[in-house]
């Protein structure tokens, strides 16, 4: 920091580094995990569990790597960012591991795929690549804006990603939704990238585009109405995320496309107008797609009726077991490795493990969780407030309110507020695709909120003082 | 294991992922209340003013020319809006002349219908003292009761009344 340099700008505020504040949280936040795993094996087993060490090694030094390379290439960054996404991944091992451990589960997937794997060993794989991708990403990418000349190029990568499922061959279907492609022995869900990469898009473009977004506007009933011809690219997102919902049955990802791009509109034109314009827009098409399209429809019952529709198509019997996890959890949860959440059956431990959370750690657990998250998106916000370039605000609110109407989606979903969809709780949820492009986003965020934290370079006005006070004797 | 073992482990886990929220927190909270930092650019603004030699720090002359000429004890080194709509505002000192009004090019841009596009000025005159000048208001410039006919100096924390607006000078 310049604080023997006369820099005359109220603006050079000499912000400190945090990195220290960050380790300690680090700490912390790798120690909670371990004392969760010992307390999974001391209620399923009465012994220590075995694997802990591993866990717990394995997990301090993916925080270490990460701190380290945070320390060397990013040193102004936000200090929470790494920590509450270490303290998820490693609760997320913690509970996927506990599912492991069920029986019930062990016999379906036995029954199922003719033989049983543990779903926390491949976790903690993926997380090491998600951080080697965090570190990749922090190494290479050293100014965000260089993504801004990739504004169009990203436009087409996302459209690419998000189709490949439905190249036959590639894509796979996995209990109706065709979002997996599979290549080798990995199945990668191409949707989880390409919301970090359609980010780029978007907020290259209304960067570009946001004057006239904003101020060719009629007033109408206190709204600003856009001019025809802006209505375009909206209607174009709303049509290729309707075209998701229809062919690829993911109600998730079209929902988080097209909100991503709503909350990215509003920021760059504070027009409250595009937020009224885009909740109709989905309404309609909700609505529409639901009335027509069977795999939603059968959601939709599930969610309108989550005990009742057993009798009608039987689709809903993960809902309704995960809505009794989470009565059964009450206030304080019944304890770790103690509850029921395995007789959701599959899925448990992606898409329905916050069910999981509600179950054994209760009301004051999932509220810990949703705070967390909370405190990840405003960070994110924070991160977009202090950046100093357009791009670089647009990229990190639309980046941190993706991850927010994710959480929103699978959160509501599981607790029955809204229509279940296929996503995955952020690092929580089994699944590699989901641990790796969130560790992405979180390097992006750091990178972002360092260029933003970072102390301006010295006032061009400093030399000048100096030389009057040589020139003056 | 025993039921009360693991009950206590269960409230401690729980305890434990609040504190860490809560930690969390308060390393929110001590980033958003950053004012000790802001004062300290403030301050150094200061310091830098008299070296950029454009004010003299008055009484003292030979201490200007002597290159470590500190600013006079007791000086305002900030302006701070104290009523209005901009309330809350601040704008450091720097030996810079402030001008005040509605129009767009003004320091400080009055959104305040009793201003006038080009209303008052401050500035520090040879001595370092800051005056307050009315530019020919309409409805005129108040330092604490009294309307401005002419350049006057300000007292620290004397109100200065533009229409609705309010603005002092602090240390």
């Amino acid at each position: 920091m310049s604080s023997t340099t006369h820099t005359s700008t109220i603006g050079a505020i000499g912000a400190p580094s945090r990195r220290n504040t960050e380790l300690g949280l680090l700490v912390f936040a790798v120690l909670i995990p371990i004392f969760a795993y010992a307390n999974v094996g001391l209620a399923i087993d009465g012994t220590m569990p075995t694997g802990m060490i591993g866990y717990g090694l394995g997990l301090g030094l993916l925080a270490a790597v990460g701190h380290l390379v945070v320390r060397k290439f990013a040193p102004y960054a936000d200090p929470l960012l790494l920590p509450l996404a270490t303290l998820l991944n490693g609760l997320g091992l913690v509970l996927i591991w506990r599912l492991d451990q069920s029986q019930r589960l062990q016999q379906l997937q036995k029954n199922a795929f003719g033989a049983f794997n543990p779903a926390a060993p491949n976790q903690l794989m993926y997380s090491a690549v998600g951080i080697a991708l965090f570190v990749g990403v922090l190494l290479l990418l050293k100014d965000h804006r260089i993504l801004q000349r990739f504004t169009y190029i990203s436009m087409v990568a996302a459209m690419i990603l998000l189709l490949l499922p439905l190249v036959p061959g590639l894509g796979t279907d996995v209990f109706g939704a065709k979002i997996w492609i599979r290549i080798g022995g990995f199945s990668i869900q191409p949707g989880e990238f390409a919301k970090i990469v359609i980010a780029v898009f978007f907020a290259g473009y209304l960067m570009v585009k946001r004057d006239a977004l904003a101020l060719a506007s009629r007033r109408f009933m206190g709204l600003y109405l856009p001019r025809g011809r802006d209505l375009g690219p909206i209607l174009v997102i709303w049509a290729v995320s309707l075209l998701i919902l229809v062919f690829e049955n993911d109600l998730g990802t079209s929902l988080l496309f097209f909100g991503m791009f709503v909350v990215m509109l509003y920021v760059a034109t504070e027009r409250t107008s595009w937020i009224v314009i885009g909740l109709l827009m989905s309404a309609v098409g909700a609505v529409a797609v639901a009335s027509t399209a069977g795999h939603v429809q059968a959601r939709v019952d599930a969610w309108l009726d989550p005990f009742g529709c057993y009798t009608t198509s039987g689709a809903c019997e993960q809902i309704g077991q995960s809505i009794m996890a989470f009565g059964s959890g009450g206030v304080l949860g019944t304890g770790l490795g103690q509850g029921n959440s395995d007789l959701i059956g599959f899925a448990a431990n992606a898409d329905f493990i916050f069910a999981t959370v509600g179950e054994e750690l209760g009301l004051a657990g999932v509220m810990a969780f949703l705070v967390i998250y909370g405190l990840i998106i405003e960070r994110g916000v924070r991160t977009a407030l202090a950046a100093r370039d357009p791009f670089g605000k647009l990229f990190a609110a639309g980046l941190s309110g993706a991850f927010a109407l994710q959480i929103f989606v699978v959160a509501g979903g599981v607790m029955g507020l809204i229509p279940l969809t296929g996503m995955t709780m952020p690092w929580l949820a089994a699944g590699g695709s989901s641990v790796i492009a969130n560790w992405a986003l979180i390097a992006i965020l750091i990178r972002i909120s360092d260029t933003a934290r970072r102390p301006a370079p010295a006032a061009p006005a400093s030399p000048d003082a100096e030389m009057t006070q040589v020139v003056r004797p | 294991m025993s039921e009360l073992t693991l009950t206590v482990m269960r409230l401690c886990f729980l305890a434990v992922l609040w504190l860490f929220v809560f930690v969390a927190i308060q390393v929110i909270r001590s980033d958003l209340f950053g004012t000790r930092v802001t004062q300290r650019g403030a301050r150094r603004g200061a310091d830098a003013r008299p070296a950029q030699g454009r004010q003299q720090a008055a009484p003292t002359p030979p201490r200007q020319q002597s290159g470590g000429g500190r600013q006079r004890r007791g000086a305002p080194s900030k302006l701070v809006v104290s009523e209005g709509t901009l309330s809350g505002t601040t704008v450091a000192l720097q030996g810079q002349t402030i001008t005040l009004g509605r129009a767009h090019d003004s320091t400080i841009v009055l959104d305040d219908d009793y201003a006038s596009s080009r209303h008052a000025r401050i500035y520090p005159d040879q001595g370092g003292q800051w005056i307050v000048e009315d530019l020919g208001s309409t409805n005129g410039t108040y330092l604490d009761r009294t309307r401005l006919t002419t350049p006057t100096p300000i007292p620290l924390g004397a109100p200065i009344r533009i229409g609705k607006t309010v603005i002092e000078l602090r240390k």
